[in-house]
C-alpha cells in the first residue's frame, strides 16, 4: 500500500488502512510521521479513552464485550485496544483477548486491535498511545485499552486513559491487598465483577472500606456486575459517564490528557535518543574504571 | 529511529471442530520462535477470522481443521478476504487432509498444508517464509 | 497347602454367587497341554495391606476388578464407533459390524448434531455427516435403527450437550418398535465438564448444562432403569493432550460434581450413583496405562465412599469403556499402526475394561474403511479368543512395578482432586482456565519431546521410509448435506406445525423454570420437532457457553 493510498483510505475509515497504519507506527516505520501528522484532532480531542485492568481472569474481557454490546445499541462506534505481554524470551506473544470479543468481529464499527508489550520501557505506552489516536481519528468516541494488572507497565497505560476501571473478582486470593498500593489507588471506578459467585458481596464491601480509607482525594466507587450475563454494565457504563463529566467540569480530564501527552513525549524522547546515546557511548570505549553516574552527566552535558 | 519489526500471524479454527491441540500447539511454537500470535479459539466462521486479519493486520493466517470440512471452509477464509481487498494475506492449514485435498486447497489459494507428522520447525519456516514474502510486496 | 481363609471366604460368598447367576464361558479353561488355568492368583500370605488396597475381584476398592469372574465370565464388551453421513448410510454400516461380531454399537454424530444445529443451519455449512451421522429428527433416528431390534443391542451414543434430545428420540424410536423403556439398554455420553477443557462440543454455560444432567439422571432412574446416564470420559482430556495422572484427576473431578449437582437436587445417591459409568483413553505406555485403569477403580470407590457416604456395591464400582488413543496413530506407515492399536487394547484388557473400541489403523488419514474396522475388530477378538489374558483375573496384580504405579497414580491423582476442590471447585477451575492451561502444557511438552527426536515415534521421526502409496480412502459423499437438508424440509411439512409451536413454547417456560425438562422435550420430539429447534429455545433461555480460548 502506497502512503498516499493509506492515507486516504484512514480518512474512508477502511479497516485494512486502520490496520496497516497502527502496524509501520508500531514498527517506527519512517511512514509514521505521515501517518501520525494526518490524523483528526478534533475527533481525537473529544473521543474517550477508558482503561480497563485488573488480574487475570478477572473477567476483563468479558466485561469489554458487554460493553461493546451496549455501546453499539446506541450505534457509537469503538475501538478496542487489548494488550498481552511478549515472551522475554523470543520476544514472541500470544494475544488470546480478541476470543471472548469475536462475536463483534465483522462490526465494521468495532475496531479492534491486539498488542503485545514487546518489552519496551516506556515505548508501550508511545505506540499504544498512537493507536489510540488512529482510532480516534477514524471515528471511534470511546477507545477502550484492555491490558493485565499486575506488574509496573499498566501505569504507563493507565496515564493514557480518561478513566481507569479496575476489574476484579471474588476468590482471586489476596490480591487485594497487593494492589492497595498500586492500582487501587489510580482507578477510578472499582468493578467487582462475577458478582454471581459467592464473595462477591464481601469483596464489594473490602473495596469500599479501602477507597473510604484513601480519603477525599479518591473518588473511587464500587460497581457489580456479571458479565458473563451483560448485568450490571448499563449502570457502569451510567457511571462512567458520570465520572467523566465530572472530570469535564473540574478540570481533571484536560490535566490527565496534559500529563498523558507529556509523558508520551518523554517516552519518545527517550526512545529516539536511546540508540543516539548508545552509539555515543560506544564510540567513546570509556575506560572500566570510573563511576557509570558521572560519565552519563559528562556526555549528556556535551550532546 | 529504531524499527522494530515483528512477524504477525492469526491461527483459528474454522468450523465446528473442536479439537485444538494442534492449533494450540502451532500458536505457541510460533511464539516461541517470535512471532506475534493472534489466536481466535474454536467455532469461527470463515468470514470472521477475515474480518480478525484485517483488523489485525497479520502477515499470515494459519486454519487448522479435523473434522473433513476444510475442503469447504479453507477456501471460504480465502474468499472473504478476497471480498475484503486482503488477498495479499497468505493463508496456510494443517489437519487430517487427505493428498488428493491438498492439490484442490493449493488451487484455491492455500498456500501451504501441513498434515499430521510434519516438524514443527517445517511448519515455522513456512510461516517465516510466507511473511516474507508478503512484506516484501 | 490349604487356602487361605480370606480367599475361601471369598470363594464361598462373592465367587459362588456370581457363577451361580453367570456361570463362567467354559467349564474349563485350559493350556495348550490340557492343565487348567488359575482362575484367580492372589498372594500366599493375605495380609490387612492387600485386603485394603487389593482385596478381591468384585470387593471393594475394585482394584482388581468390578465383578468376580471378570473375563471368564463374559468377554468385555466390542464395542465400534460407527457413523457418518446419512442415518440410511450408518444403519448399513451398524447392520455390517453386528454381522461380523460386534456386541454393541456406538453412535457417532456430525458436529452440527453434537452443537445442536440443524442440517440447514448456516453454522453446519460443510460439516454435515463429517464426522458421524446427521440427525435432525426423530425420522432421522428411525432410519438409522431400522431393522435393528432395541431390546437385543446396547448402543452408546457419543453425546453431550443435546444429549437429553438424542436420548428421547432413542427411546421414542424403541416404543415404536414395541420395545418397553425399562428394557432399553446403553449409554449417553452426557459429560458436559470435559467439552469445556477437551473437546469443544458445548452450546449452554455450565450451570443450566449441569441442571440438563441432573434432570436426565432423575429420568431415566425411573423410565429406563437399564440404561447408563452418564460417561465421564477422561478420553478426550487424554486426547487434548493430558498426562495419565491429569486424566483420572479430572475424570473423578467431573465424577463428583455431577455426584453433588444430582445430589443438590434432591436425588438419592444409590439410585442415580450405579447408572455411572466412565471412559478412559488406552494409550501406549503399556504398564502405566494397566496401573491407571486399576487406580482409577479404586480412587473413585473410596471417593464415593468417603467423601460421599455410598452403601450400595453398584454405586462405587468404577465402570469403564476403552478407546484406543487415536492421537497415537501415525499418517506414515499405517500398518505400524494395528501394532499400537494391539498393544493399548491389551493395557485395557489386563486393566479390567468393561468394553473397549479399537481405532483402525487409517484413521490419521480419513474416516476408517470397512477393511480396517474389520482389522480393528479382530485384533480384539484375538486378544479375547487367543492370547490367554481372558482367561485368568487380573493378572498383573503383585507386580512389584504396576502396584507402586497403581499407588502413585492413585496419590497423585488426589492430590490434583483435592487442589481442583480447593481452588473452589471443576466449574470454577474451567471458567479460570487453570485445567485447560495443566492439559497444554502437558501437551506442549510431549510435542515438544517428539520434535526434539527425544521421544521416538516409530516410521515418523525415526524409522522412516519414502511411502508413495496413497491408502485407500472413505469419503462422504459431498451429496449427503443436500439430501439431508430436503428430508428435514419434508419433515417439517409432514409433521403437525401447530403442536410442534406449542410444544416448543411449554419447552421454553420449562427452562425458565426449575422442573424436569425431560418429559417436554419426550414429548417434543415424538411430534418431530427438530434438535436445532429445541436447542434454539434452551439457547435463548440459557444463553451460550464462551470459550476463554
Ligand atoms: N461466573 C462468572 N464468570 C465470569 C464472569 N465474567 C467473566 N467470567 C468468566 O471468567 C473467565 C475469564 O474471563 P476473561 O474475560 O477472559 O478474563 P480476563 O480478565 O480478560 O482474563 P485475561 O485476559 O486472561 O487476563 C471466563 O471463563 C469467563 O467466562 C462473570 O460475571 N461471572
Ligand atoms: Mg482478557
Amino acid at each position: 500500500m502506497t502512503i498516499d493510498r493509506l492515507l486516504e483510505g484512514l480518512k474512508q475509515r477502511d479497516p485494512r488502512a486502520i490496520g496497516r497504519a497502527i502496524t509501520l507506527v508500531e514498527n517506527g516505520d519512517e511512514s509514521a510521521q505521515a501517518i501520525l501528522s494526518s490524523l483528526d484532532e478534533d475527533l481525537i480531542s473529544q473521543a474517550i479513552i477508558l482503561g480497563i485492568t485488573g488480574p487475570p481472569g478477572a473477567g476483563k474481557s468479558t466485561l469489554t464485550n458487554g460493553i461493546i454490546s451496549e455501546l453499539r445499541q446506541s450505534r457509537k462506534r469503538i475501538g478496542i485496544i487489548a494488550i498481552d505481554p511478549s515472551s522475554p524470551i523470543s520476544g514472541g506473544a500470544i494475544l488470546g483477548d480478541r476470543i471472548r470479543m469475536m462475536q463483534h468481529a465483522t462490526d465494521r464499527d468495532v475496531v479492534m486491535r491486539s498488542m503485545a508489550t514487546r518489552g519496551r520501557l516506556g515505548g508501550l505506552c508511545a505506540t499504544a498511545g498512537a493507536a489510540v489516536r488512529i482510532m480516534s481519528s477514524c471515528g471511534c468516541s470511546t477507545i477502550i485499552i484492555e491490558t493485565v494488572g499486575v506488574g509496573q507497565s499498566e501505569m504507563d497505560i493507565i496515564r493514557l486513559a480518561d478513566i481507569t476501571l479496575l476489574v476484579l473478582a471474588p476468590g482471586l486470593g489476596d490480591d487485594i491487598q497487593a494492589m492497595k498500593a498500586g492500582l487501587l489507588e489510580v482507578a477510578d471506578i472499582l468493578v467487582v465483577n462475577k458478582a454471581d459467585c459467592k464473595g462477591a458481596d464481601i469483596l464489594a464491601m473490602d473495596l469500599e472500606t479501602v477507597s473510604r480509607q484513601e480519603g477525599a482525594t479518591n473518588q473511587a466507587r464500587v460497581s457489580m456486575t456479571v458479565a458473563t450475563e451483560n448485568k450490571g454494565i448499563t449502570e457502569l457504563l451510567e457511571r462512567i459517564a458520570e465520572v467523566d463529566s465530572e472530570h469535564r467540569d473540574s478540570g481533571e480530564r484536560e490535566k490527565r490528557r496534559r500529563g498523558a501527552h507529556d509523558q508520551e513525549v518523554l517516552d519518545w524522547c527517550l526512545e529516539i535518543l536511546r540508540p543516539r546515546l548508545l552509539a555515543e557511548i560506544t564510540k567513546r570505549d570509556l575506560p572500566l574504571l570510573g563511576d557509570p553516574r558521572l560519565k552519563a552527566k559528562e556526555i549528556l552535558e556535551e550532546q | 529511529m529504531e524499527t522494530t519489526h515483528k512477524y504477525r500471524v492469526l491461527i483459528g479454527k474454522p468450523g465446528l471442530d473442536g479439537h485444538d491441540r494442534g492449533a494450540k500447539f502451532i500458536a505457541r511454537a510460533l511464539r516461541d520462535a517470535g512471532f506475534e500470535v493472534v489466536y481466535t479459539g474454536i467455532r469461527r466462521s470463515p468470514e470472521e477470522i477475515a474480518a480478525a486479519a484485517i483488523q489485525e493486520d497479520v502477515d499470515a493466517v494459519g486454519l487448522s481443521s479435523l473434522s473433513g470440512a476444510h475442503i469447504r471452509l479453507f477456501p471460504a477464509v480465502v474468499e472473504a478476504l478476497r471480498k475484503a481487498g486482503a488477498q495479499d494475506i497468505p493463508v496456510l492449514g494443517g489437519g487430517v487432509i487427505p493428498e488428493e485435498d491438498i492439490v484442490t486447497l493449493k488451487a484455491a489459494g492455500i498456500v501451504e498444508i501441513f498434515t499430521p507428522g510434519t516438524p514443527i520447525d517445517k511448519i515455522i519456516s513456512a510461516y517465516r517464509e510466507a511473511c516474507e514474502k508478503k512484506s516484501s510486496v | 497347602m490349604a487356602k487361605h481363609p480370606k480367599l475361601a471366604e471369598w470363594e464361598k460368598n462373592e465367587l459362588a454367587k456370581s457363577l451361580s447367576r453367570f456361570p463362567e464361558r467354559k467349564e474349563k479353561f485350559t493350556n495348550h497341554g490340557g492343565e487348567e488355568i488359575l482362575r484367580l492368583a492372589a498372594p500366599e500370605n493375605i495380609d490387612d495391606a492387600y485386603l485394603e488396597n487389593l482385596a478381591f475381584p468384585g470387593q471393594y476398592p475394585y482394584t482388581r476388578g468390578v465383578q468376580p469372574t471378570m473375563y471368564r465370565g463374559r468377554l468385555w464388551t466390542m464395542r465400534q464407533y460407527a457413523g457418518f453421513s446419512s442415518a440410511a448410510e450408518s444403519n448399513k454400516r451398524y447392520r455390517f459390524l453386528l454381522e461380523q461380531g460386534t456386541t454393541g454399537l456406538s453412535v457417532a454424530f456430525d458436529l452440527p448434531t453434537q452443537i445442536g444445529y440443524d442440517s440447514d443451519d448456516p453454522m453446519s455449512v460443510g460439516e454435515v455427516g463429517k464426522v458421524g451421522v446427521a440427525i435432525d429428527s426423530l425420522a432421522d433416528m428411525e432410519t438409522l435403527f431400522d431393522q435393528i431390534p432395541l431390546d437385543k443391542v446396547s448402543t452408546s451414543m457419543t453425546i453431550n450437550s443435546p444429549a437429553a434430545i438424542l436420548l428421547a428420540m432413542y427411546v421414542a424410536v424403541g416404543e415404536k418398535q414395541g420395545v418397553a423403556p425399562e428394557n432399553i439398554k446403553g449409554t449417553i455420553q452426557n459429560d458436559v465438564l470435559k467439552e469445556y477443557v477437551a473437546r469443544g462440543t458445548y452450546i449452554f454455560p455450565p450451570k443450566p448444562s449441569l441442571r440438563l444432567i441432573t434432570n436426565i439422571f432423575q429420568w431415566c432412574s425411573q423410565k429406563t432403569p437399564a440404561f447408563n446416564t452418564i460417561s465421564i470420559s477422561g478420553y478426550h482430556i487424554r486426547e487434548a493432550g493430558s498426562t495419565a495422572v491429569q486424566e483420572v484427576a479430572f475424570t473423578l473431578a467431573n465424577g463428583c460434581t455431577y455426584v453433588q449437582t444430582a445430589l443438590d437436587a434432591g436425588l438419592e445417591l444409590d439410585v442415580f450413583a450405579r447408572r455411572l459409568a466412565f471412559f478412559f483413553n488406552a494409550s501406549s505406555d503399556l504398564l502405566e496405562e494397566v496401573a491407571k485403569f486399576r487406580a482409577a477403580r479404586r480412587l473413585w470407590a473410596r471417593l464415593m465412599t468417603e467423601r460421599f457416604g455410598a452403601k450400595n456395591p453398584a454405586s462405587l464400582m468404577l465402570r469403564f469403556h476403552t478407546q484406543t488413543a487415536g492421537n497415537t496413530l501415525t499418517a506414515q506407515q499405517i500398518d505400524n499402526n494395528i501394532v499400537r492399536v494391539t498393544i493399548q487394547a491389551l493395557a485395557a484388557v489386563l486393566g479390567g475394561t468393561q468394553s473397549l473400541h479399537t481405532n483402525s489403523k487409517d484413521e490419521a488419514h480419513s474416516l476408517p474403511t470397512e477393511a480396517s474396522v474389520r482389522t480393528a475388530l479382530r485384533t480384539q477378538q484375538i486378544l479375547a479368543h487367543e492370547s490367554g489374558v481372558a482367561d485368568t483375573i487380573d493378572p498383573l496384580a503383585g507386580s512389584y512395578y504396576i502396584e507402586a504405579l497403581t499407588d502413585r497414580i492413585e496419590r497423585e491423582a488426589l492430590a490434583l482432586i483435592d487442589k481442583i476442590e480447593e481452588s473452589g471447585g471443576v466449574v470454577k477451575c474451567i471458567e479460570e482456565g487453570f485445567i485447560q492451561r495443566q492439559i497444554e502444557n502437558a501437551a506442549y511438552q510431549y510435542q515438544l519431546e517428539i520434535e526434539r527426536g527425544e521421544r521416538i515415534i516409530v516410521g515418523m521421526n525415526r524409522f522412516q521410509i519414502q511411502e508413495d502409496k496413497k491408502p485407500p480412502l472413505l469419503r462422504v459423499d459431498p451429496e449427503v448435506e443436500k439430501t439431508q437438508v430436503a428430508k428435514l424440509a419434508e419433515v417439517k411439512n409432514n409433521r403437525n406445525n401447530e403442536k410442534v409451536a406449542a410444544l416448543l413454547t411449554r419447552l421454553e417456560t420449562a427452562a425458565q423454570g426449575s422442573g424436569n425438562l425431560m418429559p417436554i422435550i419426550y414429548d417434543s420430539v415424538k411430534e418431530y420437532a427438530t434438535l436445532g429447534e429445541i436447542c434454539n429455545v434452551m439457547r435463548k433461555v440459557f444463553g451460550e457457553y464462551k470459550d476463554r480460548g
